[in-house]
């Protein structure tokens, strides 16, 4: 702890480690100071004023979100300069809002609207000219709504401080400001990677992700399709939040007897597919591996490739490394093949009447089943993708009450997983789930950590590093004997970033890389509830991990189901048919979206 | 920096020669914080005016993203991504030009030219613009035609003064 400094907020004395803002100060004295543009540990800004507060001695009103404590300072929150302003300044924001609250997708969970209810704000005195109306809908992904933008810039520094990607900024000037891409492009035509990081901080209605509940109800509507649900790992840790359970509360029974209750026809688990991933990604690391000690060409390191926005950005901005990731399709992408293929033949209905629905806590996904090559047979691998807030209101809008629901299980035979599967949620989940698989194979023992945890590699840190050394291989591997395997494990664009700039320099020290495109892993999507912060990541996380520990079968090779389609239906890791309905290759895009080649 | 923004007058520039001289600029101001004004001031020098293709070239050999160049080039009415005249006349708005007639100024070019605010006239002679200040209170209202600076302006004069230039 620094130094402390003695100050008065309301008449009340007050000790504040020095360096605290005075918002951060009154917080930990449960003084409440509304704010608006401030978002904890991300956005420090001080651009919307409502949190302004009288300081003694200072001629103007303080954003207590930007002033930090004084030794000796006198402060006010709530006297009647500070009441008026604060309303004034609402209502200045209410002059250039649409104020259409009652069917805005943000209803009840809006920011600015409850801030309105905090200042008892009950009138709406300043009437004017409106932004123009700019909606965005070219991106499969994510919907720019500028009409109802308050420019609390919170996108703008997710987007380049926190992703380094850098598409969203603040454009032209004054009244004709708005927050985009450059020139007016649409985000379609622009390098964004679709990770929706923008959509969770957005106070308002301004940037959420594209609608995909219609098409869902149409279908399950439709007598003639089968539609089939999966859910991704991350989703049961975090959608309890959306029904007032505490953060980390695992709803995964709950969840799949809300989803039989909406009348899906099966519902499957992605984490099923996460375990055939480690199968066919392991063994794909193991053939680049035995090919770069025998000196034939393969590219190493290896980079996972389970995270859309992370693909799709890595296309952007590294179309020369693509090489470098690994080939396999999304564990979704998977699923949904293999609902298309192996399930329709098993249950002797045509592909063309199924609908496969994704639920992910992703807008990324949104876009990867878009694309021309992720179809087998002439059908889309997944027809329409979920994000979790979609399921929490289409699971309200079908009049389920959430908490009485009883837990069922997940159908088979797509919706057994071992614990490996679990942890896919979380960054260092999908190395680690990998690593178990891959060193048994290589030297027939456990991978040698308590618990099968990897340590090094869990938490919330950017870069994670770990190292690995063979000893004893089985004969297959004796080339890897002393050899000490490395790995990377980075979430958030901007570490991918730094990791892949040394790939790009040939001075890559790994063998292996894990990126997920969202900081913390799937566990903080683009599409989980809001809002996320470091604090609930944690808990988020720790509930994945319980879930891994409480399985019988934490290793993907375990997994009796995937040995079974293997058995009946792939015959072997990295086959012909695996190759056919399971890999992928990637698109030279470019950071224009110019399309190299 | 004034000696490099300065044409060239031996000869035309082609295409390339601009965009390796403002690429020369850009790698000497790169490793300066803050210095992607100057760039853009000195690229418009060079090129005329900054379209979307000439930002990418700056953004890209800055490591920048496009939004925030564009967003730069689109706060700053000084930035121009349109080709200009050959004379970019700018009337001074700010608050002591307004108060003296500015307002009258602008209306006045707009009969005269036939274009409205921003616009190039077909000949390719003038274009015109608005600032908020230019920094010359004390001879409101002003305009400034290229680097000249007109003090208060009658709008009756402009078509001489326009003439004279033609």
């Amino acid at each position: 702890m620094g130094k402390m400094v003695n100050m008065v907020i309301n008449n009340k004395n007050i000790n504040a480690e020095e360096g605290m803002t005075i918002l951060e100060a009154a917080k930990k004295n449960n003084i409440i100071i509304p704010s608006l543009c401030h978002l904890d540990c991300v956005h420090q800004f001080g651009s919307c004023r409502i949190c302004v507060v009288e300081v003694e001695g200072a001629k103007n009103l303080q954003a207590s979100c930007m002033v930090t404590v004084q030794e000796g300072m006198v402060v006010r929150t709530n006297s009647e300069r500070v009441k008026k302003a604060r309303k004034v300044l609402y209502e200045l924001i209410l002059s250039d809002h649409p104020k259409d609250c009652l069917n805005c997708s943000r209803n009840q969970n809006c920011e600015l609207q409850k801030i309105g209810e905090l200042l008892q704000v009950n009138e709406c005195r300043f009437e004017g000219e409106k932004s123009k109306a700019m909606l965005d809908n070219s991106s499969p992904s994510i919907e720019r709504d500028a009409s109802k933008c308050i420019l609390c810039r919170r996108c703008v520094t997710v987007c380049n401080e926190i992703q380094g990607v850098g598409v969203l900024n603040a454009q032209n000037r004054g009244f004709e400001t708005y927050i985009g891409p450059a020139a007016d492009f649409p985000l379609n035509t622009v390098n964004c990677a679709y990770c929706g990081q923008c959509t969770t901080v957005c106070p308002v209605g301004a940037l959420k992700e594209k609608d995909s509940t219609q098409v869902v109800w149409e279908a399950l509507f439709d007598k003639n399709k089968r539609v089939v649900i999966q859910t991704a790992p991350a989703i049961r840790a975090a959608l309890g939040e959306e029904f007032g359970y505490e953060p980390g509360t695992l709803v995964t029974g709950k969840m799949v007897t809300a989803l039989k209750e909406m009348g899906f026809d099966d519902v499957f688990d992605t984490n099923f597919a996460a375990d055939l991933t480690i199968i066919e990604e392991g063994n794909e690391f193991l053939e680049r591996v035995k090919k770069v000690f025998s000196g034939k060409k393969a590219v190493l390191p290896m980079i996972t490739s389970c995270s859309p926005g992370w693909i799709k950005f890595v296309e952007h901005t590294f179309p020369d490394e693509l090489d470098h990731i690994s080939t396999c399709k999304s564990p979704h992408m998977m699923l949904g093949a293999l609902v298309k293929s192996y399930y329709a033949e098993k249950i002797g209905i045509d592909p063309k009447d199924i609908f496969v629905v994704s639920v992910m806590p992703c807008t990324a996904k949104k876009f990867e089943i878009t694309r021309p090559e992720l179809k087998n047979n002439g059908y889309p691998n997944v027809d329409a993708v979920l994000t979790t807030r979609e399921l929490a209101k289409m699971i309200k809008e079908a009049g389920i009450d959430f908490k009485s629901l009883e837990d069922s299980k997940f159908d088979n035979p797509l919706g057994l997983s071992t614990g490996a599967a679990d942890i896919f949620a979380a960054t260092g989940g999908v190395m680690e789930a990998a690593l178990r698989t891959v060193y048994e194979i290589v030297t027939g023992r456990e991978l040698p950590f308590e618990k099968l945890h990897v340590t090094p590699i869990v938490g919330l840190e950017q870069i994670k590093t770990a190292e690995l050394k063979i000893e004893n291989p089985i004969e297959e591997y004796a080339f890897l004997d002393g050899v000490t395997i490395k790995v990377a494990v980075t979430s958030g664009l901007a570490g991918a970033r730094k990791l892949m700039e040394e790939v790009a320099r040939g001075e890559s020290p790994y063998h292996f890389i894990e990126v997920m495109g969202c900081p913390g892993g799937c566990i903080s999507g683009g599409g989980q509830p809001r809002p996320t912060n470091d604090e609930i990541r944690v808990k988020r996380l720790q509930a994945i991990y319980k879930e891994d520990e409480g399985k019988e079968l934490r290793k993907s090779h375990q997994n009796p189901f995937v040995l079974k389609l293997y058995e009946e239906f792939l015959k072997k890791p990295l086959g012909h048919k695996s190759h056919e309905l399971l890999h992928t290759h990637y698109t030279k895009r470019g950071i224009y979206n110019e399309y190299i080649e | 920096m004034s000696s490099q923004v300065k044409q060239c007058k031996c000869r035309k520039e082609t295409e390339q020669e601009k965009y390796e001289r403002i690429g020369r600029i850009v790698d000497e101001y790169k490793d300066r914080e803050g210095s992607l004004i100057q760039i853009l001031h000195a690229a418009q020098g060079i090129y005329g005016y900054l379209p979307v293709e000439l930002q990418k070239f700056i953004a890209d050999k800055l490591g920048k993203p496009l939004s925030e160049v564009y967003g730069v080039v689109s706060f700053y009415s000084f930035f121009s991504t349109k080709p200009r005249g050959k004379y970019t006349i700018r009337v001074c708005l700010g608050t002591a030009c307004y108060v003296r007639g500015g307002k009258k100024i602008v209306e006045k070019l707009q009969e005269i030219l036939g274009i409205g605010i921003g616009d190039t006239t077909d000949d390719g002679m003038f274009t015109l613009e608005v600032m908020r200040c230019i920094g010359a209170c004390g001879l409101a209202p002003a305009m400034m035609i290229n680097d000249t600076v007109y003090k208060q302006v009658n709008p009756d004069k402009l078509q001489s003064i326009l003439e004279g230039l033609r």
